[in-house]
């Protein structure tokens, strides 16, 4: 098994006609996603690799089963495009849009809450289940995607793109593969944090251990601790922490929009404190993560 | 100075005007354009090339897209 | 970015917050001028982008305009964090009861934005969270429901607020909620918020941060402020070299290169992107390296802006070699990267074999890259080798 996305997920890319969409849209029908329609308003009518495109989310939803959208629209008009996959009936959003202002991700988050909706990102690659689908840009290429990501049993979580395809990839060399890969988002809010995805990965019985890359900024580990502590999770989780550097240099931000240490909670020392007494391993290297999850699965 | 990446257009390519402009169309990074009567590669923008081959597609494989470091 | 407090200010005059008489001065005779118009004594303030103006000297007192004037040509003179106040802010001095903290900001945890209230103000609010807990209070109010007045006067009452003072922090924190949400604030404070002695209430200190992504939609709310759109608010001037990279990175538009940091260290480093800077940046100190700054590159560069930025970190006083490192990459391509990086090096008159510490961008057209590498001689891995051990035998070389 694996959460959110498997073999038999159909999805509409909203904004389908922009130019690294198009190459997406050719990578995931490549890699067997069931990629079903997209949205431009006013390219009704017009196809993209093959794939339909109609000027409205409803032009889909109301004729067929619709699993997801992927929303690669312009910042200025992805929190409008959100709101129409909600209200459209779609349960899970994966926004791969960079630089959309926090109001308006609080605004359809909380909308999305009400809807019974799941918001991905935004600023993400996506979501994989290795062998059955993807959604996003994640992996790039098919098979760049096939060597990076093996079917197996870890769940992987990563505040960034680029690194949910290093561990992968790791997690996949070392022979463990993985369940489901999330990029989650590197903003300051996003719709979906470590804590929230566990309990899919709990209910899981493909998956037998978690991997997630964390950083400087945000309540995201502290969340996840809490939550470690309070479920009595059966799951071991490793992490590894970047931007140790940072905790010098209080108030400068690097990488992400979140990734900011403003107090002494977002520092990495603090961080690493926190996980480790809810029983969290952390590791030094990247390298070392799938040794750890190997023994602690045992 | 291209470093990378040499496209050699051939005669017979030349002679014909709608694939010299199809050529400037279809490549991503701006590799070809017109001078008059002729198609020319743009100096500044051949190490750029994508290796797409959609110029080779374009021309039946008469367009030439040559990897320097081969 | 980081409003000044003159500012900040203004934006609560607008939405009826009442203030202080006050004025900004940028020389002592300006000071001098306003304080007799205030008349009474005043206090005057550095107005500057970072915190801690007390403790650096940039807060004094004054009770009559010519030591005004004496105060203002001091502070002129302070840097604080290494900034130069763009001016003084000249306020009357009023006998002050009790002072009160008001904040709007947002809340990661409930994806909300939060108010944070006190009766305890004009100290460290994270002194008093821990200390007072029962003196503070945090109240999440919806992003899709329109801000009601209920929301502020429940935020007051929990730290035991009542009678004839509930009003009038009812009416300025709800002010404070409405200009958080309308102005794509990220935070909104008010610091002390004092009652005085007769009984009324002011702002005496406030802070504004707004969204970086929103100054196209505040146009209108800046142009008011009287803000250009080249002044950044950085709260660290960037360096010459930190604006050339960024000049590289705005030199056209495809993927990202040039968001540099400039170090003090002999290794150039050409990495990226988000997180995988981050955890490059750790590997290469954690393997004893001393970097020469930190970038990002990522997105899919062109060959242009790749070489671009090779020379400009080669071109820092001091930098032996580069190291050239990445995670395994998705839509960025490693052939590309090899070809604007040793196009970088042979342009800035370097040998690229000897220049290049190592080259570590697995993923997509890696075989294509190799290729390239190999016939320019360059030191270079592929994904076998991790991300940690490419840092260490990039920082392994810089010592030959
Ligand atoms: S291969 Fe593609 S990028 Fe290269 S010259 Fe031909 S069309 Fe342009």
């Amino acid at each position: 098994m694996s959460i959110l996305i498997d073999e038999n997920s159909t999805f509409i890319i909203q904004g389908i006609t922009g130019r690294e969409a198009v190459t997406m849209t050719r990578e995931l029908l490549n890699y067997g996603s069931k990629v079903v329609g997209g949205v431009t308003p006013g390219r009704k009518g017009r196809d993209v690799h093959g794939v339909p495109v109609e000027d409205t989310v409803r032009a889909f939803t109301e004729r067929m089963e619709v699993t997801g959208a992927i929303v690669a629209v312009p910042p200025a008009f992805a929190a409008d495009a959100v709101m129409e996959a909600i209200e459209g009936g779609i349960k899970l959003i994966v926004i791969v849009t960079e630089r959309i202002p926090r109001k308006q991700v609080a605004e359809f988050i909380e909308y999305a809450g009400q809807e019974g909706a799941r918001i991905i990102g935004p600023n993400c690659l996506g979501l994989i289940s290795p062998g059955k689908s993807k959604m996003g840009g994640i992996g790039g290429a098919a098979d760049a995607t096939q060597r990076a990501f093996k079917p197996g049993s870890i769940g992987v979580m990563s505040r960034s793109g680029g690194m949910t395809v290093e561990i992968s990839n790791a997690l996949s060399e070392a022979g463990l593969g993985i369940s489901t890969a999330a990029s989650i988002g590197g903003d300051a809010i996003i719709g979906s944090n470590y804590a929230e995805l566990m309990p899919l990965f709990e209910a899981d019985p493909e998956t037998k251990g978690i991997a997630i890359y964390s950083e400087p900024g945000g309540p995201s580990e502290a969340m996840l601790a809490e939550y470690m502590t309070a479920s009595k999770s059966r799951l071991p989780v490793v992490a590894f922490m970047a931007g140790r550097f940072m905790d010098a240099m209080p108030g400068m931000r690097f990488g992400h929009a979140g990734t900011i240490v403003e107090g002494r909670a977002d520092t990495t020392a603090e961080k690493i404190a926190r996980m480790e007494a809810a029983g969290i391993s952390v590791a030094e290297r990247i390298e070392d993560i799938p040794a750890i999850l190997k023994q602690r699965i045992g | 100075m291209a470093m990378f990446i040499r496209v050699d257009i051939p005669e017979d390519v030349q002679a014909e005007e709608p694939l010299r402009k199809q050529l400037v169309e279809v490549c991503p990074v701006d590799i070809f354009a017109l001078d008059g009567e002729r198609v020319v590669t743009v100096e500044a923008n051949l190490d750029e090339c994508t290796l797409c081959d959609l110029c080779i597609e374009a021309s039946g494989s008469r367009v030439k897209v040559v990897k320097l470091y081969e | 970015m980081r409003f000044y407090e003159h500012e900040a200010k203004q934006v609560l005059q607008k939405h009826g917050v009442p203030l202080p008489k006050r004025s900004v001065a940028t020389t002592p005779e300006e000071a001098e001028t306003a304080a007799a118009e205030i008349g009474g004594p005043v206090v005057l303030k550095s107005q500057v982008l970072s915190g801690g103006r007390m403790k650096a000297g940039g807060v004094k007192f004054a009770d009559t305009p010519a030591e005004a004037k004496d105060a203002a040509a001091a502070i002129l003179e302070i840097e604080i964090s290494g900034q130069k106040p763009m001016g003084v802010l000249v306020e009357e001095r009023r006998a002050i009861a009790q002072e009160y903290y008001a904040a709007v900001t947002w809340d990661a945890r409930a994806k909300k934005p939060v108010i944070i209230f006190s009766d305890m103000g004009g100290i460290d609010i994270e002194e008093v969270a821990e200390q007072h807990p029962d003196h503070l209070s945090r109240t999440n109010f919806s992003n899709l429901r329109p801000f009601s007045d209920y929301i502020a006067k429940v935020a007051v009452s929990k730290t035991g607020v009542t009678g004839n003072h509930l009003g009038p922090l009812t009416r300025i924190v709800t002010a404070l909620a409405r200009v958080f949400v309308q102005y794509d604030l990220t935070l909104a404070e008010i610091n002390p918020l004092a009652r005085l002695e007769d009984g009324t209430f002011i702002a005496l200190d406030s802070h504004m941060d707004m969204e970086e992504e929103a100054r196209t939609s505040q146009r209108a709310l800046l142009r008011e402020l009287g803000i250009p759109d080249e002044d950044t608010r950085l709260a660290r001037p960037p360096t010459p070299f930190e604006v050339a990279g960024a000049q590289v990175d705005a030199a056209d538009t495809r993927g990202v290169a040039g968001r540099v940091v400039e170090f003090d260290g002999n290794m150039g480093l050409v990495i990226g992107a988000g997180g995988g800077s981050l955890t490059l940046f750790d590997a290469v100190r954690a393997a004893g390296g001393k970097p020469a700054n930190y970038c990002e590159i990522g997105g899919n560069p062109s060959v242009a802006k790749a070489a671009a930025l090779t020379k400009l970190v080669l071109s820092k006083p001091g930098v032996e070699k580069i190291a050239v490192m990445m995670n395994v990459v998705s839509n960025t391509r490693a052939d590309i990267m090899a070809r604007g990086i040793i196009k970088g090096c042979i342009e800035a008159g370097r040998d690229p074999g000897e220049t290049i510490a190592i080259f570590r961008i697995p993923g997509s057209w890696e075989d294509e890259g190799f290729k390239i590498l190999r016939k320019y001689g360059v030191d270079f891995v592929d994904r076998s080798v991790s991300m940690h051990e490419a840092a260490a035998r990039a920082v392994a070389k810089m010592g030959a």
